[in-house]
C-alpha cells in the first residue's frame, strides 16, 4: 500500500500531458515528416496526373493522338523538335511519349482497381476465416485452393472468348482472381492473432467479434496489407502485359505500359528508346508503391518514434 | 486416516464440494472436463484422441476470498481459469456463478455476464494491444457495456489510473511505453473497469521481476479489501500463493488433489504430491534449509493425452500400491474443509 502511494506522489510532479492522438493522427503525423514517402507519393501522385491529363497534353502540348501513325518517321531517335518525339517513335512512326502517357492511364487505372478489389476481397475473406475458423475456414481453403489450381491462363481464355476484352473486363477479371495470395497472407496472420493474450483479453472484457476483429485483429495486420497491397498493385501491371500480349487484355491500338513494353522488346537492339521508357515507368510506379507501403507500415507503428 | 479402507466405502462420505454451503459460494465449479481434441485427416477428419488438460474437477470459491491455484506447468491451471470464464467451452460439467449456469448461456447473455468477471493475463507484453492507446484500451470495456462515453469515460479511464497507481495524463500513451509492472497495473485497470465481482488472476507476477512482484501483489490485494474482490489466484509460486490466498487448490495432470485452507494445507499436507511440491519451497534461514529435507520426484509428468492409469500420481509416488494403479481416489473431505484424492492420505 505504501508503495502504491509513493508510487503516485511520485508521478504527480511529472505532470507530462501529451495530445490527444489517435493512431491515425498519429501515423499522420509522422508521415508528414518521412521525406522519402512523400517524394514517393509526389511522384506518384505526379505519374497519375500526368495520365489523367493525357488528352489535353497530346492535344497541346504535342500536337499527336496516340493512334496517329506517321510511315515515314519510323524508329526516330529521341529528340526535342517536334516535341511528340521526346522519347522517340516505334515501328509506325507513332509517338513514344504520348503513348506512354495514354499507357499510364490504363496501367495505373488497371492496377489500382484491381488491387482494391483484391484487397476488400482478400482481406475480408481471409480475416473471417482467420478468426472464425471451422467450417468457414474449411469452406475458404477449398474454394482458394481450388481456384488457386485452375490454370489462370486458360480460365481467362475461356472469359475473353464470352465477354470482350478491355480495360473494365481485365479489371474485374484480375480483381476478381488474384486476392489469393494476400488472403492466404491475411489468413495466416489472423490465425496467429487470434490466439494472443490481447484478443482473448478482448473478449474477456465481453467484445464482440466485429469489434475483436475490425478494432483488435485488423490494424495488427495492416501494416501487412500495406506492403502487399504494393507488391499486388507492381505484379497487376505485369500480369495486364502479359495478358495483352496474348490478346487477352488491352488490345492496340490502345497503349498500355506493359503491351508497349511486350511490343518493344523485339526491337530492342534496333530502338532501345522503346523499351527503355515503358520499363522504367513500372520500376519507378513499383518502387514508390514500396517505399509508401513500407513508409506507411512504419508510421502506424506507435513503437517507431523517430522517423527517417 | 484408515488406509485399507475399501474405496466402496467412502461412497457415503461428504463429497461433492460444491454442495457445502451454497449461499457463500460465489462460484461453484462441478465435474469440470476441457479436453481439447487431436484430428487426424485432411478431407475427413477424425478424432484419434483428446488432451485431457482439465478432466473432472470440483471447487467453489466463496464470496470475497482468494482461492489460490497451484501446480506445475501444463497440469492444466490456465485452461480451469478460462473455462470458468467460458472462453473454451469446456467439453463437460457445471461451472456456477452466483448461482447462474455459465455453461449453458447463449452468446449475448454470457457477453453481459463478463461484466461481472474479469481476468489478469501473465504476460503484460502479450495482454495489452501494442495499437491501442493506454486509454483506449482500459477504455474499451467502458465502450463495450455502454457504461461511459466520452467526457465521463476519460474521467473514468484517469481514476482508474489513479487506483492502481500510475499517472492518469498516461491515457495517450501506447503500451510499449510501459515496464512490465506498470503495463501489469494497466491489465489491472482493464479488469476493474467494468467493476467485477470475481478476478481470475493468470500468473498475474509470473513474468515480471522479483522488485516488482511484491508490488503488484500489494496492489491486488489492496484492490479487494477496497472493492471486495474475489480471486482465483493461479499461480506455481508456492510462498506468493501462501501469502495471497485464504485456500489452495494442488492441481496434478487435470486434476484438483487437494483443498485445502492454507494454514491446513501448508501444515498438515495429506496428498503425497502436496507434501512433495511443500518440500522444495526453500525456507530462508540456513540452519533450517540445511535440515530440511526434500522429496525428490523421480519421472516425468505423464502426458495429459494418455494419463496414467486409477490415480493419475501412481507413476511418481513413493506410496504407490496395487490400488493405485486400477482405481482412481476420489475426492473427499478426510478433515473439516480438507479434501483430497489419495488412497493412502497422509504422512
Amino acid at each position: 500500500m505504501a508503495t502504491t502511494t509513493a508510487a503516485i506522489r511520485g508521478q504527480a510532479a511529472e505532470t507530462v500531458v501529451r495530445p490527444s492522438r489517435s493512431l491515425w493522427s498519429n501515423a499522420w503525423y509522422k508521415l508528414r515528416h518521412d521525406r522519402l514517402t512523400i517524394v514517393a507519393f509526389v511522384v506518384i501522385v505526379l505519374l497519375a496526373g500526368l495520365a489523367a491529363g493525357a488528352d489535353v497534353l497530346a492535344s497541346q502540348v504535342f500536337n499527336y493522338t496516340f493512334e496517329k501513325q506517321d510511315l515515314l518517321r519510323t524508329y526516330q531517335k529521341p529528340t526535342l523538335q517536334p516535341l511528340a518525339f521526346l522519347f522517340g517513335t516505334d515501328e509506325i512512326g507513332r509517338s513514344q511519349v504520348v503513348r506512354l502517357l495514354y499507357g499510364g492511364r490504363i496501367s495505373l487505372t488497371v492496377g489500382f482497381v484491381a488491387a482494391f478489389v483484391n484487397l476488400t476481397v482478400g482481406v475480408g475473406l481471409g480475416l473471417a476465416a482467420g478468426y472464425f475458423r471451422g467450417v468457414i475456414d474449411d469452406i475458404y481453403t477449398w474454394f482458394v485452393t481450388t481456384l488457386q489450381s485452375i490454370p489462370t491462363l486458360f480460365l481467362l481464355l475461356i472469359i475473353a472468348a464470352i465477354w470482350t476484352p478491355g480495360p473494365a473486363t481485365l479489371t474485374v477479371v484480375i480483381g476478381l482472381l488474384f486476392w489469393t495470395g494476400i488472403s492466404l497472407f491475411v489468413r495466416g496472420q489472423t490465425f496467429s492473432l487470434r490466439e494472443r493474450e490481447f484478443v482473448i483479453a478482448a473478449r474477456t472484457i465481453g467484445a464482440r467479434d466485429a469489434r475483436i476483429m475490425f478494432r483488435h485483429i485488423l490494424p495488427n495486420v495492416l501494416p501487412l496489407i500495406f506492403i502487399l497491397a504494393a507488391i499486388d498493385i507492381g505484379g497487376i501491371i505485369l500480369v495486364e502485359s502479359a495478358l495483352s500480349y496474348l490478346g487477352l487484355g488491352i488490345t492496340p491500338p490502345t497503349p498500355s505500359w506493359g503491351n508497349m513494353l511486350t511490343n518493344a522488346t523485339a526491337y530492342f537492339v534496333r530502338a532501345p528508346w522503346l523499351v527503355i521508357p515503358p520499363g522504367a515507368m513500372i520500376f519507378v510506379t513499383v518502387l514508390c508503391l514500396y517505399l509508401i507501403g513500407d513508409g506507411l507500415r512504419d508510421a502506424l507503428d506507435p513503437r517507431i518514434r523517430e522517423t527517417k | 486416516m484408515a488406509m485399507t479402507e475399501a474405496p466402496s466405502g467412502r461412497a457415503n462420505r461428504a463429497r461433492s464440494t460444491a454442495t457445502v454451503d451454497s449461499g457463500r459460494n460465489l462460484l461453484e465449479v462441478a465435474g469440470l472436463k476441457m479436453h481439447f481434441p487431436l484430428t487426424q485427416g485432411i478431407i475427413f477428419q477424425r478424432q484419434v484422441g483428446a488432451v485431457r488438460a482439465v478432466d473432472g474437477i470440483d471447487f467453489f470459491v466463496e464470496k470475497g476470498e482468494t482461492l489460490g491455484l497451484v501446480g506445475e506447468s501444463g497440469c492444466g491451471k490456465s485452461t480451469t481459469g478460462r473455462a470458468i470464464l467460458q472462453l473454451y467451452k469446456p467439453t463437460a460439467g457445471s461451472v456456477k456463478f452466483d448461482g447462474t449456469e455459465l455453461t449453458t448461456l447463449g452468446g449475448e447473455q454470457m457477453r453481459r455476464m463478463r461484466r461481472r468477471m474479469q481476468m489478469i493475463f501473465q504476460d503484460p507484453y502479450a495482454s495489452l494491444n501494442p495499437r491501442m492507446t493506454v486509454g483506449n484500451i482500459i477504455g474499451e470495456p467502458l465502450e463495450v457495456h455502454s457504461l461511459a462515453k466520452g467526457r465521463a469515460k476519460t474521467e473514468r479511464v484517469q481514476e482508474l489510473l489513479k487506483v492502481v497507481g500510475l499517472n492518469p495524463y498516461f491515457t495517450n500513451r501506447y503500451p510499449h511505453e510501459f515496464s512490465g509492472g506498470q503495463r501489469q497495473r494497466i491489465g489491472v485497470a482493464r479488469a476493474l473497469a467494468v467493476e467485477p465481482d470475481f478476478i481470475v488472476a493468470d500468473e498475474p507476477i509470473s513474468a515480471l521481476d522479483v522488485s516488482i512482484q511484491a508490488q503488484i501483489i500489494n496492489l491486488l490485494e489492496e484492490l479487494q479489501d477496497r472493492f471486495n474482490l474475489t480471486y482465483l489466484f493461479i499461480a506455481h509460486d508456492l510462498s506468493v500463493v501462501r501469502h495471497i490466498s485464504d485456500r489452495v487448490a494442488v492441481m496434478y495432470l487435470g486434476k484438483v488433489v487437494e483443498l485445502a485452507d492454507r494454514a491446513e494445507l501448508y501444515e498438515r499436507p495429506l496428498h503425497p504430491y502436496t507434501q512433495a511440491l511443500l518440500s522444495a519451497v526453500p525456507i530462508p534461514d540456513p540452519q533450517v534449509e540445511q535440515k530440511r529435507k526434500r522429496i525428490i520426484l523421480t519421472g516425468d509428468v505423464p502426458s495429459p493425452v494418455n494419463p496414467p492409469s486409477g490415480c493419475r500420481f501412481h507413476t511418481r509416488c513413493w506410496k504407490a500400491q496395487q490400488i493405485c494403479s486400477e482405481v482412481d481416489p476420489e475426492f473427499i473431505e478426510h478433515a473439516p474443509r480438507h479434501w483430497a484424492a489419495c488412497h493412502f492420505p497422509g504422512a
